[in-house]
């Protein structure tokens, strides 16, 4: 947690823009389209928070998780990395590069750290598991070590926000500079609760990224249910939960992306009712068994990790959602016009009915088959 | 002896509109009115009267008024009329003071402190009269996760859940026995439930042969004295249920008067015709934690694995480690009755001084159970005192999976709350065996006097979640983010794990 920000049990209500963008066959290209299509939807957002996740971006420590940390001042960042230092052993350290932007100010401390979980850590922890140690770190940096915050700890990715606009914030990560196969966008329009840079979307834990455009309701009862399995949600927004939910439903349960939608966004009753008897019964179980992390409200989200971006909207559709795709080009968005902005040739676009989740899959090409071994214990079933 | 209790109410009649047709003589079972024929006058005696207005509403010429008497004994706001009375009717007989109905204690109602969430802007509302509002509850122990197998597009479920029940509204009627109330009663209760999708439940009066055809909504209760329960008894229900404490009287056991005993509840509960039915405190097969594992274990075993199994108790100040006891115990559901669980004979001093209400103890239960993780592996049903669709709702977003309906259920048939319960006089047909009473509450009517209750209610439920922007009930389900405390101490609310209004 940031220094003077403390850990509220508490929401953020957001507005927002999102745009995805991937190439299936893991062709990698740099952030600028991104900022490009975020642009285009700047009314969407009102400068108070703009983000972007990149896949594949750091090929070098492809084998390391990389903690992307926040600190409110040098007091935070030696208690965060006398921490990370305890627990995991630090490939490399750096300063995340930046350029002064306007519209950007009060950026915190920005540091980066390539790591691998150290076989006797001081968290006291099975390591059984070595995603589940990641993200107990990443609960414990950020519920207990005042003025440090880790917003991506993911392999081979990143994610990058800020309070701002979110092309300012792409310029002032530079995002120019960076080169992915798949990229998520966020610009953020918070109306009730003050703005800060970790509040900013992506919301990630290990390759899980989600931007999000809409308002949770049910966010008590899906922290409360999140809580029973470890996860603490501290950073004052409903995007949060949606990251730990779909942590908790497709790595630690091991459900599919699909049926992962048909928890966030279940089919109503009445059409589960109407079912083929065998998918009835999956469905009925689904809901019974995992009522508690039924987003509701409305949103629209991407969500993305190392081979797939996934959109989703609420079931009764009540945020927008475009889904695109010329060849292996691959577009979701909250508006139409930024797909045409970036990609002037395509021209397969669709709206997905509500709960209906579009689910983009890099192609099995060997260099993609490479990147998944990277994550493959991140990655769903 | 002369009884030093000056009447409760006064009856007035109008002489003018009064036209002697004798309805009020008929209908009072206590005998208030009566009619003489020399004087032809209708005559009454008010030291009887209960204030259960049967005759004011019968009354075909509206010539009754029931009036609280403003002659009392002075008393004082230490030595209030209720306690003058308890003393003056203990001095007279000697006996154990008796009540009908929940207490009536001006105990703090947690209910009418914590205010609803509303969505606006950025969540809006939803419409209910045009958008789905999901109400469907499924009530038993869930998995932790699901094993989901099958190829691709073909994906089927591999973990097998266990038997859980079904309701279309997160309403059941509370356990009220055979014995309790009337045969009417039971099968308004039992066509209601069925013709609403949900349940009710037998209490521990065994189940009337005749109303095995709605078993697929009876809920049967196996109490400490086991009346009535047998194989058959156990094989008809959709559900089990333990009945440890209830609210009305933790730690108590039943009475059911030698007189209310006739020949279909001796039958029905397998005791002799006239006996007094004592249900004792505890079931003397369980002293232990570890003898009630054993007990739902062999209800389970004796129903095929085919039925949940619920545990009742009364809310307790450890009414939450019990409950985890309970869910470690194998039970599928807690249900935990308050201390304004109404029953229809309890002694004065224990109904009104024993247990808590039922929100503190829900809350702490709920949070108690997700501390320790396994809140999934039991769901949680809160009886007593639940007077509207706004306490469901708040019972639900504070923990509840469902609520049962007791003493508003009975209102609907209508009762007026007389709390006379226990003398088996019911004017209103409800809590009574006397043949000529009972035949005042006609099943027809009750029934849809009932569903019309949960009806509306499940009406105003949507309503209420529609405005929080949410359209399925699991999504209110321990929900306590959308309530707050008006008025309450910092204490309250930290039990009830929500914030003060205006935070």
């Amino acid at each position: 947690m940031l220094r003077g920000v403390h850990i509220r049990d508490d929401k953020d209500f957001s507005g927002c823009s999102i745009f995805g963008m991937m190439n299936a066959a893991g062709v990698k290209f740099t952030g600028e389209p991104m900022i490009t299509a975020i642009a285009n939807m700047k009314e969407r957002s009102n400068g108070l928070g703009g983000g972007f996740a990149a896949y594949g971006i750091y090929p070098e420590y492809a084998d390391l998780y990389c903690f992307q940390m926040m600190y409110s001042d040098e007091a935070g960042r030696l208690d965060a990395e006398g921490f990370l230092q305890a627990n995991f052993v630090i490939e490399q350290a750096e300063v995340i590069p930046t350029s002064a932007c306007e519209g950007v100010s009060d950026a915190p401390l920005l540091r980066r750290y390539f790591v691998q979980p150290r076989e006797n850590p001081a968290l006291a922890c099975e390591l059984e598991d070595l995603d589940d140690f990641v993200v107990q770190a990443v609960m414990h940096i950020n519920a207990e070590i005042d003025g440090a915050f880790a917003f991506s700890s993911g392999k081979n990715m990143g994610v990058f926000k800020g309070v701002g606009f979110p092309e300012d914030i792409g310029r002032f990560f530079r995002l120019d500079e960076y080169e992915g196969y798949i990229w998520v966008a966020h610009g953020r329009f918070p109306t009730n609760t003050q703005a800060w840079w970790g509040g900013a979307h992506p919301f990630n834990i290990l390759d899980w990224s989600v931007v999000h455009n809409g308002e949770i309701s049910s966010y008590g009862i899906n922290q409360r249910h999140l809580e029973m399995y470890g996860y603490k949600c501290t950073l004052f927004t409903d995007t949060e939960v949606i990251a730990y939910a779909v942590d908790l439903l497709v790595r630690r349960h091991g459900l599919s992306i699909a049926d992962m939608a048909r928890v966030l966004a279940a089919p109503l009753w009445e059409d589960i009712d109407r079912m083929p008897p065998r998918e009835r019964e999956l469905h009925s179980a689904l809901r019974q068994t995992y009522g508690s992390l039924l987003l509701n409200g409305p949103f629209s989200i991407i969500v993305s990790n190392m081979s797939q971006m996934v959109g989703l909207t609420d079931r009764i559709r009540l945020r927008p959602l475009v889904a695109g795709r010329n060849g292996e080009w691959m577009y979701l968005s909250s508006e139409e016009a930024p797909m045409h902005l970036v990609d002037d040739a395509i021209d397969d676009t669709w709206i997905p009915s509500g709960g209906e989740p579009i689910i983009f899959q890099l192609e099995k090409t060997d260099a993609s088959r490479e990147r998944e071994s990277v994550s493959s214990a991140a990655a769903p079933a | 002896m002369k009884s030093y209790i000056i009447p409760e109410f006064l009856v007035d009649r109008d002489d003018h509109r009064c036209i002697r047709c004798e309805v009020c003589v008929r209908q009072c079972g206590f005998d208030v009115h009566y009619y003489d024929e020399e004087d032809d006058e209708v005559y009454v005696d008010e030291n009887k009267c209960v204030g259960c207005l049967r005759c004011v509403t019968l009354c075909p010429t509206n010539a009754l008024v029931v009036r609280e008497n403003p002659t009392q004994v002075p008393g004082n706001a230490n030595w209030n009329r209720e306690v003058l009375h308890n003393i003056y009717k203990q001095a007279e007989t000697g006996g154990v003071l008796l009540t009908g109905m929940g207490c009536d204690k001006d105990y703090r109602n947690y209910w009418d402190r914590i205010t609803l969430d509303a969505s606006q802007v950025t969540n809006p509302s939803i419409d209910p009269l045009r958008e789905p509002m999901e109400l469907r509850t499924y009530l038993g122990a869930k998995p932790d996760a699901l094993k989901i197998g099958g190829r691709k597009g073909k994906a089927s479920l591999q973990t097998a859940l266990s038997p859980q029940l079904r309701m279309e509204t997160p309403m059941m009627f509370s356990a009220i026995s055979y014995g309790a109330i009337s045969y009417n009663t039971c099968e308004c209760l039992a066509r209601a439930a069925t013709e609403m999708g949900t349940y009710y439940n037998t209490g521990e009066g065994g189940l009337h042969r005749d109303l095995y055809r709605y078993g697929d909504h009876t809920i049967c209760q196996v109490a400490s004295g086991r009346f009535g329960v047998h194989a058959d008894y156990l094989e008809v229900a959709a559900a089990l249920e333990i009945k440890i404490g209830q609210g009305a009287k933790p730690g108590i056991g039943g009475h059911l008067p030698g007189e209310k005993v006739s020949a279909e509840i001796s039958r029905t509960r397998m005791i002799p015709e006239g006996t007094d039915a004592l249900s004792p405190a505890p079931h003397h097969d369980i002293y232990s934690i570890e003898d009630l594992a054993q007990l739902i274990y062999a209800l389970k075993e004796a129903t095929h694995w085919e039925k949940p199994v619920s545990v009742k108790i009364a809310a307790v100040h450890n009414s939450a480690a019990i409950a985890s006891g309970i869910v470690r115990a194998g039970a599928d559901i807690v249900a935990i009755d308050g201390i304004r669980g109404g029953t229809g004979a309890a002694p004065t001093m224990i109904r009104d001084n024993v247990g808590i209400p039922i929100e503190l103890a829900l809350a702490s239960v709920d949070s108690r159970l997700r501390d320790e993780g396994i809140r999934n592996r039991a769901s949680i049903v809160i009886a007593g005192g639940i007077r509207s669709s706004a306490d469901v709702v708040k019972a639900i977003a504070l923990g509840a999976d469902a609520v049962y309906i007791g003493t508003a259920a009975l209102v609907a048939l209508g009762c007026h709350v007389c709390q006379k319960c226990y003398t088996g006089t019911c004017n209103w047909g409800i809590a009574t065996q006397d043949p000529y009473l009972t035949k005042r509450l006609n099943p027809e009517v009750g029934t849809r006097r009932l569903v019309n209750l949960l009806t509306g209610w499940s009406h105003e439920i949507m309503e209420i979640l529609g405005g929080m922007g949410i359209n399925a009930i699991e999504s209110l389900r321990g929900n306590r983010l959308r309530l707050r405390g008006v008025g309450l101490t910092q204490e309250e609310l930290d039990i009830l794990g929500i914030k003060h209004a205006g935070a």
